[in-house]
């Protein structure tokens, strides 16, 4: 196939249906951030060790840096633009900022992402589920310590919302 | 947890409010320098040499250019030769190799075209026929007899020779009678001791996007530590004068002293030049770890006398640092790091050499971690030798202020003393070693830098305002300057708004290296705002029909006897009237610097059959002068902290014999992940610095010192034998447990 023929794919993102034209060597980041503008997934090493591309396809976490643009046809995706509900942040982002689980900031898109695939699945998780939970997300910058204690505190303000 | 001297009580200054950009953060909307796309842009490709070190007989683009897509190349011949002694010689070399590669990844041309796809295609279309060197690889095949040239441009720093040499710097420091002091030593401990090339690790790789326009001047967005230095130094690159370039900073994805240099920009910039279109270059992974900054790998020789009743009377010792192919400051600064303990007779000898691998690039507190791990180590080797407390041991030789450094000037005001009492009285260092683990302590501190800082403080016509600096925040320190501002103004933190702005929009200001943004960018902003309160206590006179010297300002209002105060947005309203706009910009180069120590204690348990150490506990005590805002303070210490672990046990440089490196990914480059740490309890010390008017020490730097000894240290507890040799990775740990 010519590196030029390129796919037509649709499929929802952050609740849109959306549709796109990509090559089938174009990973679904590349796709996400160049086609359709969403530039919170990050790059930090395109070969699924790093965890900053994290997005939710069908409710599940992938590396979307590993992800062909093709195979999203008729998936539901999320990434970090679609985790608030309108002006307000869900609990991870803001338990995030509240204790700082973010210096420079470029892993944080995965981590929330991540993050909520935890709570989604399980509400009330040990700090070491929390701990391998995340384990396919590097962070240089804070040790992981506000981290986690971001994402505890999330936990606790989920469980007594939905209490 | 805090532990203060006194000081005075602040409002603001101490508090923890949510970054001003962190929203932005948490929602995906941060601009990152890859996240920027402008219209009509190309993507470039870098084509990289295959050699450790080779001539270049030829290069040949001609096949490259014709192929699809492709719209300019460049190589060295684009780009003016600068003379060995020009200060971005170096610099000008490693982004653009030109008769000679000097290590595997060194750039040798450049190819701008409509998709990455294309650009990668094209580089590897280029034709360069290489004439093989001899390869260096490490210290003591760059110091020996005989050694081939790594470098022929390089000469030893401060030499006055003008051979070429493998030698960057030789720094020999001395006083007192050392052979005296080891004759009459009680006790003394000798050990040799290496660790690896490692890499900083920032998530984000190297990006830029460059636009040059018709009239010649180049619009750069960058990630970076320093604008003003991409600006710099991309200028003297390209044989530009500084006006033709204009640098904006993006978001930066994390630095640690490697983003500190340019590898990318000027390259962007003769792209765009030749093609007439905005180009962007990002790095590959790939590339971040084959051609940017490790810290270099070393060795050392460290003997230590001391008296039975723990009086470290006496410090000799070599430590050499591999910079890689360009000369480098390392060894200077690292034999500046015995300066933790009084040491009255003293030998040290720092030497830094070239090998045929990437040119080295500071990494937080640069050289200082591997002089620490040596030093350290043998004290605590004294201290289980002695059969004393660890910290006991310290505290007994701790410097103070007053006491010399290694150069010999008198240590300012230094909490080193606070912070080994900090940990000494910690919950974790109080509670019983718990069963199968073993416990270490170890220390560290870093000096810090001043340098030059600018900042402007504009009140908006409603009494909020908005605080302009030239720093990039790489971890924090706009709400560090917000604080800051409020504190002095008065006013809520809130409505305060933090700017980094461009090259073109703020006064020139140094890189955000040496811990140095929230203590000398942080003075220019509370010199701004205290001139600020002379001028808003004049139009306050004004206002209320005083004489000026009657006004006074207090929490956020000018009061004057038998007057209503008048809140800052009420003096702000009348500004037209008053005399216009309300803004100040100061500049300084800031001095008084303080230094940081911190003292580290660490429970590890060890896996006898395998070699695994695991950290199971680890607190760190740091003494940040004041912590303005305490939470990034704490994640400074608990990020340099997880840095020296990784350095620790996992991280290092595997190269082949021709210096191709075997693990260029973070798949085989493993970096500590949620899973390898425990939490990391943090004491915050203040003693404040006289120097600065919140008391403010640099604290980015120093959490990466003591690591690497806290861990060997308690390693050393747990099983009887000492590791000396970095990273403490499984198969070594096993060795020496053999050996023992
Ligand atoms: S960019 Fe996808 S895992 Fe690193
Ligand atoms: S905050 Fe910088 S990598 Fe996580």
């Amino acid at each position: 196939m010519s590196k030029r023929s390129r796919t037509h794919v649709t499929c929802t993102v952050n609740g849109d249906e959306v549709d796109f034209l990509a090559s089938d060597d174009t990973s679904l980041l590349d796709a996400l951030r160049d086609e359709l503008g969403l530039t919170g997934a990050k790059e930090g090493c395109g070969t699924g060790d790093c965890g900053a591309c994290s997005v939710l396809v069908d409710g599940r976490v992938n590396c979307s840096c590993l992800m062909f643009a093709p195979e999203a046809e008729g998936t539901d995706i999320v990434t970090v633009e679609g985790i608030a509900e309108g002006d307000q942040l869900h609990p991870l982002q803001q338990t995030f900022l509240e204790g700082a689980a973010l210096q420079c900031g470029i892993c944080t898109p995965g981590f929330l992402v991540s993050a909520k695939a935890l709570l989604d699945e399980n509400p009330d998780p040990t700090e070491t589920e929390i701990r391998y939970a995340l384990a396919g997300n590097l962070c240089r910058c804070t040790g992981y310590d506000k981290i986690v204690r971001s994402v505890q505190e999330a936990a606790v303000q989920l469980r007594g919302a939905t209490r | 947890m805090t532990v203060t001297e006194d000081r005075p009580s602040y409002k603001w200054v101490g508090t923890r409010p949510i970054r001003h950009d962190g929203y932005d953060k948490v929602v995906g909307k941060a601009r990152f320098a890859a996240d920027l796309n402008l219209p009509g842009q190309l993507h470039a490709a870098i084509l990289r040499s295959p050699h450790g070190h080779a001539r270049i007989l030829s290069i040949d683009t001609s096949t490259a250019e014709a192929m699809p897509g492709v719209k300019a190349v460049v190589t060295a011949a684009d780009f003016p030769a600068l003379d060995v002694g020009n200060p971005e010689h170096d610099v000008a070399m490693n982004l653009m190799a030109r008769d000679v590669v000097l290590y595997v990844g060194h750039a040798l041309a450049a190819v701008a075209a409509s998709t990455r796809a294309e650009a990668q295609a094209a580089a590897a279309a280029i034709e360069v026929e290489y004439e093989l060197l001899p390869v260096v690889l490490s210290l003591d095949e760059s110091m020996a007899d005989g050694a081939p040239l790594v470098n022929d441009d390089n000469r030893t720093a401060f030499s006055g020779s003008d051979e070429p040499s493998n030698l960057a710097t030789v720094t020999p420091l001395e006083r007192g009678d050392v052979d005296g002091a080891f004759e009459a030593a009680d006790l003394i401990v000798e050990r040799e001791f290496d660790t690896a090339w490692v890499h900083q690790g920032y998530i984000e790789p190297h990006a830029c996007v460059v636009d040059v326009g018709a009239d010649g001047k180049a619009d750069i967005w960058a990630s970076s530590q320093g604008h003003f230095r991409v600006r710099s130094q991309t200028a003297a690159v390209l044989g530009w004068d500084t006006a033709r370039v204009k640098v904006t900073p993006a978001e930066i994805g994390g630095g640690f002293g490697g983003k500190t240099t340019i590898y990318l920009e000027p390259v962007a910039a003769r792209l765009s030049e030749k093609s007439g279109r905005p180009v962007k270059i990002t790095m590959s992974r790939d590339e971040v770890l084959r051609a940017t900054g490790p810290a270099p790998a070393s060795k050392a020789r460290i003997r230590i006398a001391a008296t039975n009743d723990g009086e470290l009377t006496a410090i000799d010792g070599w430590i050499g640092y591999a910079v890689g192919c360009t000369n480098d400051m390392a060894g200077f600064i690292g034999a500046m790091s015995v300066a933790s303990y009084r040491f009255p007779n003293l030998k040290l000898e720092a030497v830094a050499a070239l090998t045929n691998t990437p040119k080295s690039a500071a990494y937080r507190a640069p050289s200082a971690p591997q002089a620490a791990f040596a030093i350290e180590s043998v004290i605590d080797e004294i201290a289980q030798l002695l059969e004393m407390d660890p910290i006991d041991l310290r505290l007994k030789n701790a410097v103070v202020e007053g006491d010399p450094t290694a150069m010999g000037s008198p240590h300012p005001r230094i909490g080193f003393v606070e912070c080994l009492e900090a940990i000494r009285d910690s919950d974790h260092y109080r509670s019983p070693v718990p069963e199968g683990t073993a416990r270490g302590v170890g220390s560290g501190f870093w000096f810090n830098i001043g340098e030059q800082s600018s900042a402007t403080v504009n009140l908006n016509e409603d009494g909020t305002a908005t605080v302009i600096t030239g720093s990039p925040d790489i971890g924090g320190s706009r709400a560090s300057m917000a604080l800051m501002a409020a504190e002095e103004l008065g006013i809520d933190v809130y409505r305060i708004t933090p700017v980094v702005a461009d090259t073109e929009s703020v006064g020139f200001t140094d890189v955000t290296e040496g811990s140095r943004a929230t203590f000398a960018t942080g003075m220019a902003v509370v010199n701004a705002c205290r001139e600020l309160i002379d001028q808003l206590k004049t139009r306050a006179a004004t206002i209320l029909g005083v004489e000026a010297d009657a006004v006074d300002w207090v929490d956020g209002a000018a009061v004057a006897e038998d007057k209503d105060p008048l809140p800052l947005a009420d003096i702000t309203a009348k500004a037209k009237s008053t005399g216009g706009p309300l803004t100040v910009t100061a500049s300084l180069n800031a001095g008084g610097a303080g230094p940081s120590f911190a003292v580290h204690c660490c429970d590890v348990a060890v896996d006898e059959e395998t070699g695994q150490v695991t950290v199971l506990r680890y607190t760190t005590a740091q003494d940040a002068g004041t912590a303005i805002h305490p939470s990034y303070v704490e994640g400074q210490m608990q990020g340099g902290t997880a840095q020296g672990i990784g350095w620790a046990l996992n991280e290092e440089y595997v190269y082949d014999d021709d210096g191709t490196m075997l693990n260029a990914s973070f798949l085989d480059y493993r970096v500590p992940v949620a899973s390898d740490l425990p939490m990391i309890e943090t004491i915050i010390v203040e003693v404040p610095n006289p120097a600065h008017p919140y008391g403010v020490r640099g604290v980015g730097e120093t959490g990466i010192v003591p690591p690497m000894a806290t861990i060997a240290n308690a390693v050393s507890r747990a099983t009887g034998a000492r590791l000396t040799s970095l990273p403490m990775s499984p198969p070594k740990v096993l060795a020496v447990l053999d050996d023992r």
